[in-house]
């Protein structure tokens, strides 16, 4: 059997227009994860790039992951992955920020 | 703050939670509830199917103002290739009845109107605070909760977690492991917007009826999950949703998944045209039963998401969360009437309460599913490209005779999976199924 429609090469929605109909409070100055500091990022730390809902996670020039907390859904995908190595600190928002979904 | 001391405190606004502390409040215990969310419903996401029985038990009549969008006439589940599916779809006008079982909702707005029914019963509501931290008393026994908004302990008789999946509170407290990637879903929807006579028409509907559909196939690219398409009033719920684990292995992102599955060429029609209001992602617990944590201790109690009830095979999960609530808040409420502490002793009858519900002996009875699905992904890759193909070539007129045609489709069959391997996959989940 063929294979008539493009198999994801169409280029995807970019993340970041997904992200701005959602409504976020954030909590400036106090991100509610954080990338422990580390040379190398481990295996486990580099799937984030791709796991996370909200491509929160990217590699910076030095090869080092970061994580920019704004558009997360706080959905616990990346503190899950990163449980057994440790490679970051997972907390809930302080109570009324974050994500607020107007649907859910 | 001076300390305050209640009967119990119930950490969440979820279905759980909520139906804890309807089910606490009408006992008449001095009942506080906390959530982290600016109001009710702001971290929640589900799909979302209500199933009315399990809300009925807690508000007979809440059909007169909860905010439901449509009653389902009719569930499709579709068996999906690249570009085809194989469906199977039950529609009958019997659903469209007095006291309709299940409804599709926009949980965000359910659960505020949820919580107001517990308000209404008497509990006290403390939004836009996290729970931190449990309390223990030297022994060991849970006696109140800390939070991030009040400086002093919040002291109670027992904490009801009804924290949802992540559950931080429990598991930072050593009564619960963290979740495991092979034992959590990853899904992620968008709420996409019509006019309400479109909807109607592309799914020929009237009135307040309304069409859900399930699908599995090349949609997952290998991986155990699932996507839906539900019909709400005047919009559509698209996800999708795959085992945790297997998104990190295979690298895939989750958006471009759900991208991918919205331009499917069964998929797209549908929702042409609409304006995405919202994307979100939420976190499923599927390991079923082997997965569950300790639901009761010494002063604390578990229900909902947090203790892991979820029934996937059947997509039921806010069905378990309200009756473990409610089951979980009628306990507290009985032991109380007895003058009986809340030690895990007798906070054991929850579990055994449990039990004896539908709730219980359905994560039994689907046990082994989880890990039979998770070791067979010929069940969401080779079988639905199997099912497609068969259905092809069964279909397609093409001056080929029939007698050919047939011999062609054993053969695809037999090139894909060998007969001993079809009987063995059947065998396998028929043994799973039990």
């Amino acid at each position: 059997m063929t294979t008539k429609t493009p198999n994801g090469t169409e280029p995807a929605q970019k993340i970041e227009e997904k992200l701005y109909q959602n409504r976020y409070l954030v909590d400036s100055g106090r991100p509610h994860v954080k990338v422990k500091d580390h040379t190398e990022p481990t295996a486990e730390l580099k799937m984030l790039v791709n796991v996370c809902p909200a491509g929160c996670y990217s590699i910076s020039e030095q090869g080092k992951v970061e994580v920019v907390p704004d558009g997360c859904m706080e959905c616990g995908t990346c503190r899950i992955i990163t449980a057994e190595s440790g490679d970051i600190e997972w907390n809930y928002p302080r109570g009324g920020y974050g994500v607020s979904f107007k649907f859910g | 703050m001076p300390q305050e001391r209640f009967d119990a405190i119930v950490v969440g606004a979820g279905p759980a939670g909520n139906a804890t502390a309807y089910t606490l409040a009408k006992g008449g215990l001095n009942v506080l509830q906390i959530e982290r969310g600016e109001y009710p419903g702001a971290k929640n996401v589900q799909g979302a199917i209500l199933y009315a029985d399990a809300l009925e038990k807690l508000i007979p009549d809440f059909r007169d103002d909860a905010p439901l969008e449509r009653h389902v006439i009719e569930q499709r589940i579709w068996m999906m290739d690249d570009t085809s599916h194989t469906g199977m779809s039950y529609r009958s006008d019997d659903f469209n009845e007095e006291r309709p079982n299940r409804y599709t909702i926009l949980r965000s707005q359910f659960d505020r109107w949820f919580s107001s029914k517990v308000r209404e019963a008497g509990a006290t509501l403390l939004c836009e605070t996290t729970v931190t931290e449990l309390l223990k008393d030297g022994k060991g026994r849970v006696i109140g909760v800390l939070t991030d908004r009040h400086g002093g302990p919040i002291l109670a008789d027992v904490v009801v977690m009804a924290e949802g999946v992540n559950g931080l509170v429990g598991q930072r407290s050593g009564l619960r492991e963290e979740l495991k990637p092979k034992t959590v879903a990853l899904a992620v929807k968008e709420t996409h917007f019509l006019p309400q006579e479109v909807v109607e028409n592309r799914f020929n509907l009237t009135g307040d009826a309304g069409v859900v559909i399930e699908a599995m196939g090349t949609i997952t690219q290998g991986m155990t999950g699932t996507g839906f398409l539900y019909t709400n009033r005047e919009s559509v719920s698209v996800g999708i949703g795959c085992i945790v684990g297997d998104f990190a292995a295979s690298g895939v992102t989750p958006y471009s998944l759900l991208d991918r599955f919205k331009r499917h060429p069964s998929i797209a029609p549908l929702i042409a045209g609409s304006e995405v209001k919202e994307y979100a992602a939420h976190l499923i617990p599927e390991g079923g039963y082997n997965a569950m944590p300790e639901i009761v201790g010494e002063g604390w109690v578990v229900a909902g998401d947090a203790a892991h009830l979820v029934n996937a095979v059947h997509r039921e999960g806010s069905n378990l969360a309200m009756t473990s609530g409610r089951i979980a808040g009628e306990t507290i409420v009985w032991l109380k009437r007895r003058r009986e502490p809340c030690t895990a002793k007798n906070l054991a009858e929850y579990r055994r309460r449990l039990e004896d519900s539908f709730v219980l002996k359905d994560m039994k009875k689907y046990r082994k599913i989880p890990a039979m699905l998770h070791s067979n992904p010929r069940i969401f890759g080779l079988y639905p490209r199997l099912l497609n193909a068969v259905a092809q070539t069964f279909f397609r007129v093409d001056g080929q005779d029939k007698r050919t045609k047939e011999a062609q489709i054993i053969r695809t069959v037999r090139s894909q999976r060998g007969i001993g391997g079809l009987i063995g996959d059947a065998v396998k989940l028929a043994r799973a199924w039990r």
